[in-house]
């Protein structure tokens, strides 16, 4: 029977004990017959204990808070809130009684992430509908590729609102980038050249159901809600009384059955 | 998250091991896991498909890569000397304690890629192909640096200046 040829590779997979049981014999077996490569793969393996010696106990400390996993995770979550504590802390200031009310909602929002994913529709909404050479990617007379698009990025079936019922049409879509991920970003459309925006992600937080609530960034307003752990946002720069109904719609179109 | 949780926390023993070996300072080197930890929460649902452990320390290697970088940039040299082993070993007995001294400040004069290759495999148990991929070279570079690695560090614990070296002494 012919055998394969030993290589130096093989040497260190078998200092490395990272062979087959099979070929790890066959070099055993040659070691045995070449005692100045055995000396020298039994130095490599004496290294090789030695330093994991050296650093076993390193492994064994206990982990410092600041690597504490769950603490990182937390942290993170926390972040924006801090944030928007302080943004209501002005709005606190400048709209007095009120502001009870806007702190207790935005502080409620941003341990959530809604607050981030609405933040993340004004930003879209600013850069895409004012473009009037190409502010989607994909047009709607494409709407089945957008669709299967978004859905294999987002690893979520997502379905495009339909709102021809309000007077709005699809006009297309793209993915964009949020600090949280790709979300799916869809544009539409009046007679008047109103444009809407609605942004879509998955939710850190699979199980999340949360009421719809409203909120801006800049002139860009509309609402953000969250159904089983997909958030949704409408935003765009009509009232606030003229996008509830819209919202409402979407809502109604996108809960998962 | 869940997952992650489930996934991540038990190797992180193993990469502070990586980072203070690579480091030799204790707390530049946990400075650099929590970074690791921070990215591997935020970039948790990027990561392809495979080996977990193998995608945290490809995390942690970068930001020690670009640390060493931004050290050299400075001006600054990472310590060669052995001040920092006494740090790296302390609850072995005392005889061990100064063999475990000794082959860690040999490995410290070895090139860092050296370093990292020989950590990674016989340290820490990543296969060839993760170490390859934890490194960013394909498994034959892996080899090679494996291979002068061992070959250097022999020397070093042999008392033979690099170079200068015909035949290899066999292990007393």
């Amino acid at each position: 029977m012919s055998q394969r040829p030993i290589t130096e590779d093989d040497l260190h997979a078998y200092v490395d004990q990272a062979l087959e049981p099979e070929r790890r014999a066959e070099i055993a077996s040659y070691l045995d017959d070449h005692p100045d490569v055995a000396g020298r793969v039994a130095a490599y393996a004496t290294q090789r204990e030695q330093l994991r010696g050296a650093l076993a106990s390193i492994a064994d400390e206990p982990l410092p808070a600041e690597l504490n996993l769950a603490h990182i995770v937390e942290n993170r979550k926390r972040r924006p809130l801090r944030a928007w504590g302080a943004i209501a802390a002005l709005l606190l200031l400048g709209i007095g009684g009120l502001g009870g009310w806007t702190v207790r909602s935005l502080l409620q929002e941003g341990s959530n992430g809604l607050t981030s994913l609405a933040q993340e529709a004004a930003y879209s909404y600013n850069v895409f509908a004012p473009d009037r050479v190409r502010p989607v990617e994909i047009r709607a007379s494409d709407s089945a590729e957008l669709t299967q698009w978004v859905s294999n990025r987002l690893k979520k079936p997502v379905k495009v609102p339909d709102l021809s019922v309000s007077g709005y049409r699809l006009m297309g879509g793209r993915l964009v980038a949020t600090s949280h991920g790709p979300a799916a970003m869809f544009m539409y459309d009046d007679d008047h050249g109103d444009r809407l925006v609605v942004l879509t992600r998955p939710m850190s937080n699979r199980n999340l159901d949360t009421p719809m609530m409203p909120q801006s960034t800049g002139d860009v307003a509309g609402f953000v809600w969250a159904d089983g752990g997909m958030g949704y946002t409408l935003v765009g720069q009509l009232p606030g009384d003229a996008l509830k109904p819209i919202a409402n719609e979407i809502r109604k179109q996108a809960r998962p059955i | 998250m869940k997952d992650m949780l489930v996934q991540v926390e038990p190797l992180i023993p193993a990469l502070r091991r990586y980072a203070r070996a690579l480091m030799r300072d204790r707390a530049a080197a946990d400075d650099l896991v929590q970074d690791c930890l921070e990215r591997a929460v935020s970039r948790w649902h990027q990561r392809r498909d495979g080996s977990v452990r193998a995608w945290l320390f490809t995390i942690l290697h970068n930001l020690a890569v670009t640390q060493f970088r931004q050290a050299t940039a400075r001006g600054r040299q990472m310590p060669i000397d052995d001040a920092g082993e006494q740090e790296l070993v302390s609850a072995a007995a005392q005889e061990q304690r100064l063999i475990y001294q000794d082959v860690l400040g040999k490995l410290a004069k070895l090139p860092e890629e050296q370093r990292a290759v020989l950590l990674l495999v016989a340290v820490e148990d990543l296969s060839y192909a993760d170490a390859a991929a934890v490194l960013n070279v394909p498994v034959g570079t892996v080899m090679s640096r494996l291979s002068r690695a061992r070959e250097r560090l022999q020397q070093e614990m042999d008392g033979v200046a690099p170079g200068n070296v015909v035949a290899l002494r066999s292990a007393k």
